[in-house]
């Protein structure tokens, strides 16, 4: 929040914002808009530079004293490495088609959230040392210095923004602005100028296998609660496995279902599910997480984060891997993971045991995202479905930023919905499938004190939910991401207070009928099911 | 005339000043676009302020939805709350729309001598002000709200497990009594 003023400053104060261009207004870096600082112990876990104690409002961030050297030579080799980032720097051409496509712009009002100038930061750097124009003509070519003020600037901006890539769809020239975000990510992190948020899971993930730092015993201690509560619901003793060798399928998901509602319930979705399948899978407690804060930092990273999906994969001897409902996740194990710790030779192409569907998409990466499963169950007539133990909702759907615009994800939830509940609606088509706006708080950005910032960002997708709660009584947001249903509780409590937030496949189990089951009376979330209220 | 005839005559270029007022709170490249784009789902800021104030407006003239007016202010300054501006900028907007009319309509309250319903007009704007400004706290509460709910979120499942270990039945009705017995455990340690 802004500083107050003392009443004699009151009436003196100038409402009218800065006429200065961009370039000559620095900065200010607002409390609410910025995530803590990465702890040093993190930095240390993680083997990154720089680890020291430092806060984001202090004058001096502890930097090396040739900070400048060390980022135009990391500048340097990400320009030689990726040819995309060298493009991306010289082709825009400041059309201004990206400008207004961002919900941290549209929310905020902030100028320098425009995707176009947000990349200006970057690029006004690249042209003043990289190019001949820029290093002659200087400002005139838009090329600026790197100074103190200008690192600060791109640590300000750089986290926010959310990676969903909306931006992309609509530039002429294909610009993928996450990209440039990730590059001024990765720079930062060289001189260990990350946030605490994305460093602490990402060393937690590198040391114990998920962001939360769920040890072994937790993770099978907080399924344990939820098998409690289906059996409680379903009358249904479920036993999973952990760490079976031999298993045909690996089952990974983000950590975040493991702990918090509502990605609870989706969980117990999964558990309820897959016994009803009579699945061969597995849980893994060291594959323990689908994210990954890597992603968020640097390539390297991120690779680093997720080499022990493929390795456990291994070394359970599993045929292909099954992964739940996430969103960042799944950029990475479509777009990157075969590149990086791929090719994964060892398995096979993904086949489902119950339809015999082999899995063509996933033929290279042998990962299936759960929506295509299930629907893929449901359209081969393999699951009971009674829709009306969902009547008390009317859903919408949020298509989420990496599912959609990474993958093409639409069909798939869409079609499992309509399967599992008699009320659905869509929100406006500019809001929804690869036009999709982000929930606001993805890639990291899904801290506590930078609740501002992540409201900002959540108003359009917020705002397109408020229509369809207005015009048809919606009362459910459903997705398929764990950042969804972590984030949009907060930001819908805000913007449509009273609007939950549900994962699909908590609407599978609600509907499913699963054998020997004992008459339900509520659904997961101990709800009275419709009808039944009022009943012991 | 009456000044409520007026008022209702003049209706779009006062609405149309004031809405310029509100968007000049902003730096001019985004004002162009609140302004530009007219379609609320890829600009909700501009649909919504323009909407809020409109209604505002037909209160201010005609009593019209007066139930609803903290609805449309609470729309705004939602908005406004959480956007890079101090508690008084977020809601000076209502008192600007003082100066609209007055700017707009000076002849016409000095040919018609309408002081004493301008002075009425005036104290129902004033009213908006203080509504605002509750809505303003609250809407800043709701925030600091959110973050202790997703804290307790986060630690729901770790009291859940604290419980356990300390082998003793809990059964509180909500995580605050959960939160104070966790507490008085590890004192009493």
């Amino acid at each position: 929040m802004a500083k107050t003023p003392k009443p004699d400053e009151l009436s003196k104060i100038d409402y009218a914002p800065p006429q200065s261009a961009w370039m000559d207004t620095p900065a200010e870096l607002k409390e609410g808009n910025w995530c803590y600082g990465a702890k040093p112990k993190n930095l240390e876990t993680l083997h990154f530079p720089n680890p020291r104690e430092w806060r984001v409002q202090d004058e001096d961030w502890k930097l090396p004293e040739n900070w400048q050297e060390i980022i135009l030579k990391g500048m340097k080799d990400l320009l030689d490495k990726y040819r995309s980032f060298r493009v991306f720097m010289d082709i825009c051409v400041r059309c201004g088609a990206c400008a207004d496509k961002c919900h941290f712009f549209i929310g905020s009002g902030d100028p320098k959230n425009m995707p176009v100038l947000r990349a200006e930061l970057l690029r006004s750097v690249y042209r003043g040392n990289f190019t001949k124009a820029g290093k002659i003509l200087g400002k005139l070519a838009g090329a600026r210095e790197l100074t103190y003020s200008v690192l600060k600037e791109w640590w300000y901006y750089f986290f926010q923004c959310t990676e969903c890539r909306r931006c992309s769809v609509f530039c002429p020239y294909g610009i993928d602005t996450a990209e440039i975000t990730m590059m001024g990510r990765e720079l930062l992190n060289l001189l260990g100028l990350n946030t605490d948020w994305i460093s602490g899971p990402a060393a937690n993930c590198y040391m114990k296998g998920n962001h939360l730092g769920l040890e072994p015993h937790t993770i099978v201690g907080n399924l344990e609660y939820m098998l409690d509560d289906i059996e409680t619901v379903t009358g249904i003793k479920i036993t999973p496995t952990f760490n079976r060798k031999g298993a045909e399928i690996l089952f990974v998901t983000p950590s975040g279902d493991l702990f918090a509602d509502p990605g609870t319930y989706t969980c117990m979705g999964y558990l309820m599910l897959f016994h009803e399948l009579g699945l061969d899978y597995t849980w893994s407690t060291y594959a323990s997480e689908g994210g990954n804060f890597g992603f968020f930092t640097s390539n390297e990273l991120a690779k680093r984060l997720n080499s022990k999906i493929y390795a456990e994969a291994k070394r359970l001897g599993v045929k292909w891997i099954l992964g739940g409902e996430c969103g960042h996740m799944w950029r990475v194990l479509n777009q990157y993971m075969d590149t990086w710790n791929g090719p994964a030779d060892f398995l096979q192409v993904p086949k489902s045991p119950i339809t015999g569907t082999v899995f063509e998409n996933a033929k290279s990466t042998k990962m299936v995202h759960i929506a295509e499963f299930t629907a893929d169950l449901i359209k081969n007539g393999k699951l009971k479905l009674d829709k009306s133990r969902n009547d008390n909702l009317k859903v919408t759907f949020h298509d989420s930023c990496n599912t959609s615009r990474g993958m093409g994800i639409f069909e798939e939830p869409r079609y499992i919905i309509n399967n599992t509940c008699n009320h659905f609606y869509e929100m406006d088509e500019l809001t929804t499938r690869e036009k999709t706006f982000c929930c606001g708080s993805g890639s990291g950005l899904n801290a506590g004190e930078n609740m501002e910032i992540r409201m900002r960002g959540g108003l359009p997708r917020a705002n397109a939910v408020k229509d369809v709660v207005d015009k048809y009584g919606v009362n459910m947001v459903a997705n398929i991401c764990a950042i969804d249903r972590a984030v949009l509780t907060a930001s819908l409590d805000y913007w449509v207070p009273g609007t939950g937030v549900t994962g699909v496949h908590e609407l599978v189990a609600n509907a499913l009928i699963m054998k020997g089951e004992q008459p339900r009376t509520t659904n997961l979330r101990g709800m009275p099911l419709p009808g039944t209220e009022g009943q012991e | 005339m009456t000044l409520t005839n007026f008022l209702s005559e003049k209706k779009t270029v006062i609405l149309n000043r004031w809405y310029d007022s509100i968007l000049n709170t902003y730096p001019s490249e985004t004002a162009k676009f609140l302004k530009g784009q007219k379609n609320p789902f890829l600009n909700p800021v501009g649909a919504t302020t323009y909407q809020g104030i409109e209604k505002l407006y037909e209160y201010l003239v005609q009593d019209a939805e007066k139930d609803k007016v903290s609805l449309y202010l609470d729309s705004i300054i939602r908005i406004r709350a959480v956007q890079d501006f101090t508690p008084s900028q977020s809601i000076r907007f209502i008192m600007s729309l003082k100066a609209v009319i007055k700017n707009e309509l000076k002849e016409e309250i000095e040919t018609h001598r309408l002081h004493a319903e301008l002075f009425a007009v005036e104290l129902k704007i004033d009213d908006f002000s203080l509504l605002a400004f509750d809505i303003y706290m609250k809407c800043r509460e709701k925030l600091y709200q959110l973050k202790v709910n997703e804290l307790q979120g986060w630690t729901y499942r770790r009291l859940q497990k604290a419980d356990e270990v300390y082998k003793k039945e809990c059964v509180y009705e909500d995580i605050h009594n959960e939160l104070i017995e966790f507490e008085r455990k590890e004192v009493a340690k």
